[in-house]
């Protein structure tokens, strides 16, 4: 899933300082799963932003609304009836939900309230670790289920490098060096000597370089 | 011979080689790296020019190369994937090779997060194991990265870092056989204090006949003090340093740890020189460039050869 986190509070009351009629809107997928933009958000969202208002002693009249796939024009489409009444929308969902509503709606200013992160795993309670960077040629099947482009710090794809230390990577304690994973993993699978084969120098045009990349589904389009 | 390179011409020779190196200025002071140069000129066949080492902005390795060149000695061109695209390291290469640089080094590079521009994006186009591949094509094929024709290809001798200490051990030689595989002429490791886990290492090198395909160089560093023993044991990145060599500093005056550093390193060639696949020392004397002469004079590695 896309996860994200709130933006720092003080931003966010900066961004709508000049309006006084808001529609904030949460999203119910992947934001919701990690907490940063579901419905339960938007509510804690909006009555932080009444509180600042009533401590400053102005007005503001925020609208809720969480759609079920705010990356959807289908589901953006149920803003319609609310835009022309507000100033303002501010966003919870990620950075693809965000340019959606932007896109419909363009006399209307649309602000973020989240930080969009990156492509991650739920870990543990509470915890999202990255774990794909969308290169668009996926290895996964070459590297045993680890990815050396979004977990190797350097994206390496014939690490470790010399900086591994006691199993971690060179930038943090804290971060499992995703060669010493991709080894362990080949030995448990017996694949050791795949380990030994050269992989080429990527082609980065399918993850990003090639420009903006967009899908198109002729059977579906 | 593949090409010009002394360091190539010593190691055909047979003798032990030697290298050092120099890190460029923080700034626009040509005179630091010729005076670092100068110190090295007759005690070396090749000297290092590192690439904005630990992620610190200095003068570019290319240029510095070409200052030492032009004093008639010989740079090695270090390269991090940090730092450059596959189009930036060729031209890089290319221009380089203009003025006469015909060694170098393929590095993956420390990350950012180590030096002053933490906040940079990292490029890591290639890692350093398809670098070593893409300057073997330029050399042996005359053919760019991306498949087209060098008009004039640059012939490098081709180096390599390697890391006998970092972990997985035993990935270690393996990773060794894939730079070797890619097409790596010879190899500069990680700085060696704890020269039993070394000779463990060679042992593997050799047991595989890479010895016979790759020159291996041994990084030797004096310790100049206990602080700095401690610096690299705790600080540094891929560091093995064992506590004997801490002790031992520690049980000299602290005036006379410099010359207790350079004993030991005095020692640690002299020991190494023993072991197969060996086929001579890179001394990294970091801001110290000044006592390399005396420890290859003390080693017996001096007067360099002839080539
Ligand atoms: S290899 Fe590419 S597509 Fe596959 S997980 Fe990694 S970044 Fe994602
Ligand atoms: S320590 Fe491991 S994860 Fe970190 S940069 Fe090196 S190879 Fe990649």
């Amino acid at each position: 899933m896309i996860t994200a986190e709130q933006k720092p509070i003080q931003e966010i009351i900066q961004y709508i300082a000049p309006y006084s009629k808001i529609l904030l809107v949460g999203c119910n997928e992947c934001v919701t799963v990690c907490a940063a933009g579901g419905r339960k958000e938007v509510g804690l969202l909006a009555s932080a932003l009444h509180l600042n208002h009533l401590k400053q002693g102005k007005n503001i009249d925020i609208r809720e609304i969480t759609l079920e796939r705010q990356c959807d024009p289908e589901y953006v489409e149920e803003l319609a009836p609310y835009i022309d009444g507000v100033d303002a929308v501010v966003s919870m969902a990620c950075g693809c939900g965000v340019q959606t509503i932007a896109a419909r709606f363009k006399k209307t200013p649309v602000f973020p309230a989240v930080n969009t992160r990156f492509m991650g795993a739920s870990v543990s309670q509470g915890v999202w670790s990255e774990r794909c960077k969308g290169c668009g040629d996926c290895v996964l099947g070459i590297t045993g289920g680890i990815c050396p482009v979004a977990r190797c710090s350097k994206h390496l794809f014939n690490g470790p490098c010399g900086g591994t230390s006691n199993g971690q990577c060179e930038v943090s304690p804290d971060i499992d060096c995703a060669w010493r994973l991709i080894w362990e993993r080949l030995k448990e699978l017996g694949m050791e000597s795949r380990y030994e084969e050269l992989m080429e120098a990527k082609d980065w045009r399918p993850g990003g370089a090639g420009g903006p990349g967009t899908i198109i589904r002729e059977d579906l389009a | 011979m593949k090409t010009d390179s002394r360091l190539e011409k010593v190691l055909a020779s047979g003798e032990l080689a030697v290298t050092s190196e120099c890190g460029p200025p923080r700034g626009c002071r040509p005179e630091k790296v010729t005076e670092k140069a100068a110190l090295l000129k007759d005690h070396v066949d090749g000297i290092n020019v590192t690439d904005n080492q630990t992620a610190m902005v200095r003068m570019s390795s290319c240029t510095a190369g070409i200052l030492i060149k032009q004093m008639g000695l010989d740079p090695i061109l270090q390269m991090v994937s940090r730092d450059r695209n596959r189009l930036a390291m060729q031209s890089e290469i290319l221009g380089a090779y203009s003025f006469g640089i015909n060694t170098m080094l393929c590095l993956s590079g420390d990350h950012a997060k180590f030096g002053d521009h933490p906040m940079a994006q990292g490029v890591f186009d290639i890692d350093s194991v398809q670098m070593i591949k893409m300057v073997q094509q330029m050399r042996d094929k005359g053919l760019f990265q991306g498949g087209a024709k060098i008009d004039g290809p640059p012939k490098m001798f081709i180096g390599a870092a390697a890391n006998p200490f970092a972990d997985p051990f035993e990935l270690r030689v393996m990773r060794l056989a894939k730079k070797v595989k890619a097409g790596v002429d010879f190899i500069q490791t990680q700085c060696i204090f704890n020269l039993d886990k070394f000779e463990e290492w060679m042992k593997g090198v050799v047991d595989r006949g890479l010895d016979e395909q790759v020159h291996i160089l041994a990084g030797i560093t004096p310790m100049k003090s206990v602080g700095m023993a401690r610096y690299m044991k705790n600080k540094v990145p891929g560091m093995d340093i064992p506590d004997d060599v801490i002790k031992r500093l520690e049980g000299v005056p602290k005036e006379q740890q410099p010359e207790e550093g350079i004993k030991m390193a005095v020692e640690a060639i002299e020991r190494l020189k023993q072991v197969k696949g060996v086929h001579g020392f890179h001394i990294m004397a970091i801001e110290w460039e000044e006592k390399v002469p005396q420890i290859v004079e003390k080693a017996g590695l001096y007067p360099r050869p002839k080539v």
